[in-house]
């Protein structure tokens, strides 16, 4: 299937990307600003650490979370800072994501706690975020979100693909706005992108340092690739 | 005791992922769920889990998982009291 070839640009353009994050190759960027890069990245659980730290983020249970769910949550984080406090319902507002290694990380983790029957001691909190959707629940949990969500598997990012479901999602009112993208993990390989997609009546100018874009297949492309 | 529950204090940080923990913060006799550390329901299962790991200790009926993982203290006098490797 085609995604994307069913809904022309112009079509799309009553919904704008209000704010972005971006986090890759050692580099953060919020809006198109840059706010974090680690020139040489020894290992993800290093540089996502040194984010949390930097951004002061308080919320304990970060530390518990694996890889996906640590990498969704601090780019969910800063793409929701001043951003959406107290704008919507907690059930309107939806979030579809995506990947290409589904919870394969963490899968690999949790295989080697089994490996050895001599020593056969399954980690419970390693197995609960053997399911790729646990970063949009620890997204949800945080912020307190109970709309429509959707985590979407792919071998490569599918703008077309995000751009149907997030379209369907907002053209049908099942939500207001919605948070997209990418998040993606394998050892310490990663890339994630975040956009927030509103309403453009629902808009309010909370963030003049941004000028919004519209929300088509060349937006989201563009923000993959904003490094 | 005293030893057992400093090494208790630092197993259950390290098997919990308690980064923002220090020893001093945790009271042996502060209840570990519901107040204090604010372990959830995973938790409690790799408590389990670290009791049959590190100390070789099964617990074979949940009942009495409220009793011994209600603080530091009452998992050590349990530990002390069962202990079959460690």
């Amino acid at each position: 299937m085609q995604y994307g070839a069913g809904v022309p640009e112009n079509l799309t353009m009553d919904k704008l990307i209000t704010s972005f994050v971006y986090i890759g190759e050692g580099k953060v960027f919020v809006n198109k600003r840059l706010i974090f890069y680690q020139e040489k990245i020894v290992t993800f659980a290093e540089f996502i650490k040194a984010l949390y730290k930097q951004e002061q983020v308080s919320y304990p249970k970060f530390y518990k979370m694996d890889s996906l769910s640590k990498l969704g949550f601090m780019t969910s984080e800063l793409l929701l800072r001043n951003e959406i406090q107290g704008r919507y319902q907690a059930d309107s507002l939806a979030i579809v994501l995506a990947n290409s290694s589904s919870s394969l990380d963490t899968d690999i983790n949790y295989q080697e706690s089994i490996r050895d029957r001599s020593a056969y001691f399954p980690s419970p909190s390693v197995f609960v975020y053997t399911l790729a959707n646990i970063v949009i629940g620890e997204i949800c949990i945080r912020h307190g979100f109970k709309g429509e969500n959707t985590f979407l598997i792919s071998e490569k990012f599918n703008s077309g693909q995000l751009l149907d479901f997030v379209s369907e999602i907002l053209d049908n009112r099942r939500a207001e706005a919605c948070i997209c993208g990418w998040v993606e993990i394998l050892g310490n390989q990663f890339k994630a992108m975040m956009a927030l997609v509103e309403n453009d009546n629902t808009i309010l100018p909370l963030n003049p340092d941004f000028r919004p874009l519209p929300f088509s297949l060349t937006a989201i492309t563009d923000l993959m690739n904003v490094n | 005791m005293d030893e057992l529950i400093n090494k208790l204090k630092k197993e259950v940080i390290t098997q919990l992922n308690l980064e923002d923990i220090s020893l001093d913060d945790i009271n042996p006799d502060a209840p570990l769920f519901g107040e204090g550390l604010g372990l959830d329901s995973i938790d409690a299962l790799e408590l389990i889990v670290l009791l049959e790991k590190n100390y070789g200790i099964k617990i074979e009926d949940p009942k009495d998982g409220k009793k011994i993982f209600h603080s530091i203290r009452t998992m050590a006098e349990y530990i002390t009291a069962h202990q079959t490797k460690g």
